[in-house]
């Protein structure tokens, strides 16, 4: 415990560096992911293809990689980048198709009759998805983004391994030196974790008892 | 979805759509070009020393290298065999947590509910760490349990739903014939909710394979490790982007031939079914498509809706 | 038969085989290894550490993977370098063979806990000795004396000759290491990572202006960049490697140092560096075993 208390300010600036890893790269992550799917649902070709293409390879490569990657592999192409920003720009790429997906879903399970409906009564295209589509859209897009949200948070301690000072990395070197304190430690990094994760939890149940329609 | 936004597309609109085509793929090919002569100059480091360019020959006659590819399989077969173990032991745990989760008696559904909230909302790589270090399992256990928990019990609320998304008729007439309620769940409705759900399942496979990737950090030597983190050392750090590419290679075969696996296996129990189970399960499929970065959720959202004909 | 597209494909397949497979080389294929002499009777105090590897006639010992000259592995992920022989040596003295060894990957930052925890019996990886450590576990030897150094690109563009040089640098180290506690006190802009292989794409594109650790470690990096890099030349500390186990095992720790001196005198400590680091290095006198 003592271990703890005495480390307690490192641990509370490496939670700091947790949460702005989650909301920078979590926004980033929605602009993204909301423009990918507005591509994969476009009447072009090409750009549904790059979409695809971009979803699927970002989906099917681990975190690890991706963040090797803007970590290491680029500064030998020639830029420089703080690692927390590399790390940051990691973080958003990999989550970015995850948000595309459940924003598409959330945009299909529109009941079609809602865009027929629209149709007949003769609203345009933008009309229809503004007026009509959207709107339902948005109630069942949010429970998805929200686990999607509590992957992120979880997936910033891949970042450990990548010279960024979050939560476990910093756990690992207060463990280096205080060997006999590993559970609490570990517990407590834990707990930090479980304080962004369970609220996200409970208010992605809520809404999704909120959203659900009867249909 | 798509087609009923927008009227039939006339010629003119026809046309536009064409030119945005063209005009989108060259833009795409235009950046690629420049992103591979970039990368294609030699790189003047910071010393003014010349270092060859990315695609430079020299970087990557390492390819032709026999030893590579035997180290590439060796850190293949490490991640497959911590990938493998750990998913049968998740499917075990998700099948445990799930019965546990939807017991009649408090007793054991509040400690399942805590449990299996509290390893969803833990990182992977601090559960790992965890065992690694708290019960001195070796490092090939402590990624496989590591992972085997947090995949199971992400595999035991997709269960749950499953099973919830079932009609209630099923429970009902397993009941109605004499069955007790263990027995109904065993051999009604496990086996319905397991193939409903086999998707996203096998899509949750995916994600562990992926994941295994972080055992590196407690030092096992799985592909990423091998490859990208001791190559530089054995082979030369010229050689760096071309061993990064080879790993990242390997990892996309190996994923979406996994994820071709569940889309099979989505298409097939999808269409064997009426129009209202698969609805129903796609909306949960959609529901739980983010938890965990599941991989095939939302696209099983999409064929479901599909073949219920619109 | 018809020239189908799908006709073509495998010859056309087939002979990009035979191509591609004449076209390659092979820098794993094995070579011959002579091995340290095992000790076949010895016999050791019951209950000792000694005593239960020697029955067990198996030992895991952790090396880092990744350094070169001291732990690093060949392309068929054999262990090979200076540690490893020394490593070699002590087990031999237990009365293991080479392959009753089980080689660990531990990285700085894992070296305590995997010591703590029993995942290792001991640990030899360029494990500098210091006070700090020596509260959670204890050191046998040295076995050798490096001392930190600065690697910089070729031509030492911005003329670093030690450390004083560094003020208000950046610089490029590994986490957890005593080369990055020594380095804070010259500059505060100190990037710590994983390895010291990943420092290196930071000190070509300039982000870093040197990277510190070790000198034998820097000689490893510089021989294997084909001349990007150089060593200063100028170490500033002294840094002893030594041989890390449990806080307790004082016995383990003092048979382990018998061990080292007895190669210092017989030859067998300069056969390894001989055939390990000395490829690069030149031999240097033996250290003397510090028994605290």
């Amino acid at each position: 415990m003592d271990a703890i208390i005495e480390n307690l300010p490192r641990f509370v600036d490496a939670f700091l560096v947790t949460v702005r890893l989650l909301v920078v790269s979590g926004v980033g992550a929605l602009i993204i992911g909301t423009i990918i799917a507005a591509l994969r649902i476009s009447p072009v070709p090409a750009l549904r293809g790059f979409a695809t293409v971009y979803t699927e390879v970002l989906r099917n490569t681990p975190l690890t990689l991706v963040l090797f990657f803007c970590a290491f592999v680029l500064p030998q192409i020639g830029t420089r980048l703080d690692y927390t920003v590399a790390a940051t720009i990691g973080l958003t790429l990999y989550t970015s198709p995850f948000v595309a997906e459940a924003v598409r879903s959330g945009v299909n399970g529109v009941p079609v009759g809602q865009a027929e409906a629209a149709r007949a009564i003769g609203l345009g295209f933008g009309q229809t998805l503004g007026l009509v589509i959207f709107p339902q859209a948005i109630r069942m897009v949010i429970p998805p983004l929200i686990n999607v949200l509590i992957a992120l948070t979880k997936n910033t301690s891949v970042a450990a391994g990548f010279a960024v000072f979050e939560l476990v990395a910093v756990s690992r070197q207060v463990i280096q030196l205080n060997g006999n304190a590993t559970v609490p430690i570990l517990v407590a990094v834990a707990v930090f974790y479980l304080i962004i994760t369970v609220p996200l939890g409970q208010a992605a149940n809520y809404l999704e008892r909120k959203v659900r329609v009867q249909r | 979805m798509s087609s009923v936004l927008y009227d039939v597309p006339g010629p003119k609109a026809r046309r536009l759509s064409l030119i945005l085509s063209i005009v989108g793929g060259l833009l795409i090919a235009a950046g690629l070009i420049a992103i591979f002569v970039y990368l294609s100059q030699p790189r003047v480091n910071a010393g003014g020393v010349a270092q060859p360019g990315i695609f430079d020959p020299s970087r990557w006659d390492i390819l032709l290298d026999r030893a590579l590819w035997r180290t590439v399989w060796r850190g293949l077969s490490a991640t497959l065999q911590m990938a493998g173990v750990a998913a049968v032991l998740a499917i075990v745990i998700g099948i445990l947590l799930s019965m546990a989760r939807t017991a009649r008696s408090g007793f054991v559904r509040i400690p399942a509910t805590i449990v299996i909230e509290f390893f969803r909302g833990m990182p992977v790589l601090l559960m790992m760490l965890f065992i690694l270090l708290v019960f001195s399992s070796g490092q090939f256990w402590a990624g496989v349990a590591a992972l085997a928990v947090y995949n199971g019990a992400v595999i035991g609320e997709a269960l749950r739903s499953g099973i919830a998304s079932l009609p209630k008729g099923q429970r009902e007439s397993g009941l109605a014939l004499g069955f007790t309620p263990l027995q109904t769940r065993f051999s009604i409705e496990f086996p319905q909710a397991f193939r409903q759900m086999l998707p996203i399942i096998i899509a949750q496979l995916v994600v562990l394979l992926k994941d295994t990737s972080l055992a590196y950090i407690l030092g096992y030597q799985e592909l990423l490790n091998v490859v990208l983190k001791q190559g530089p050392t054995t082979f030369g750090p010229t050689y760096l982007f071309t061993l990064f590419f080879v790993v990242w290679a390997v990892y996309l075969a190996v994923n979406l031939t996994l994820s071709w696996i569940a889309r099979l296996v989505a298409r097939r129990t999808a269409s064997g079914r009426g129009g209202g189970k698969s609805r129903r399960a796609a909306r949960v499929i959609a529901q739980l498509g983010g938890a965990g970065m599941v991989g095939a959720g939302t696209t099983d959202a999409e064929t479901g809706h599909e073949q219920s004909g619109h | 038969m018809r020239l189908t597209k799908r006709s073509l494909l495998i010859p056309a397949i087939a002979a990009i085989g035979v191509l591609g497979l004449a076209a390659c080389t092979d820098s794993g294929a094995p070579t011959s290894e002579e091995t340290a002499a095992v000790e076949e009777t010895v016999e050791f105090e019951a209950g000792t550490t000694m005593a239960r590897l020697n029955e067990a006639g198996a030992i895991t010992i952790g090396t880092k993977f990744d350094q070169p000259l001291f732990g690093q592995v060949d392309a068929s992920g054999e262990p090979q370098g200076f540690d490893v022989e020394i490593a070699k040596l002590i087990a031999a003295k237990l009365g293991i063979p080479a392959d009753g060894i089980t080689w660990t990957e531990t990285v700085s930052a894992n070296r305590e806990p995997f010591i703590q925890s029993g995942e290792v019996d001991m640990v030899v990886a360029t494990y500098t000795i210091n006070d700090k450590r020596k509260e959670v576990i204890s050191f046998a030897g040295p076995y050798y004396n490096a001392g930190q150094d600065i690697l910089v690109l070729a031509g030492n563009p911005e003329g670093i000759e030690g450390p004083d040089d560094l003020a208000g640098k950046p610089v490029c180290t590994v986490a957890g290491s005593t080369s990055e506690a020594n380095i804070k006190a010259y500059t505060d802009q100190v990037t710590s990572l994983g390895g010291y292989a990943e420092c290196l794409p930071l000190l070509s594109s300039g982000q870093v202006v040197a990277v510190t650790t070790d000198n034998v470690i820097l000689a490893g990096l510089a021989a294997n960049s084909a001349g990007e890099f150089e060593v200063v030349g100028n170490p500033f500390t002294e840094e002893p490697y030594g041989i890390g186990v449990t806080l307790e095992d004082t016995e383990f720790r003092m048979f382990i140092n018998d061990v080292l001196e007895e190669a210092f005198e017989d030859g067998s400590w300069a056969a390894a560096w001989e055939k390990t680091a000395g490829t690069e290095l030149p031999l240097p006198d033996p250290p003397t075993v510090d028994r605290y």
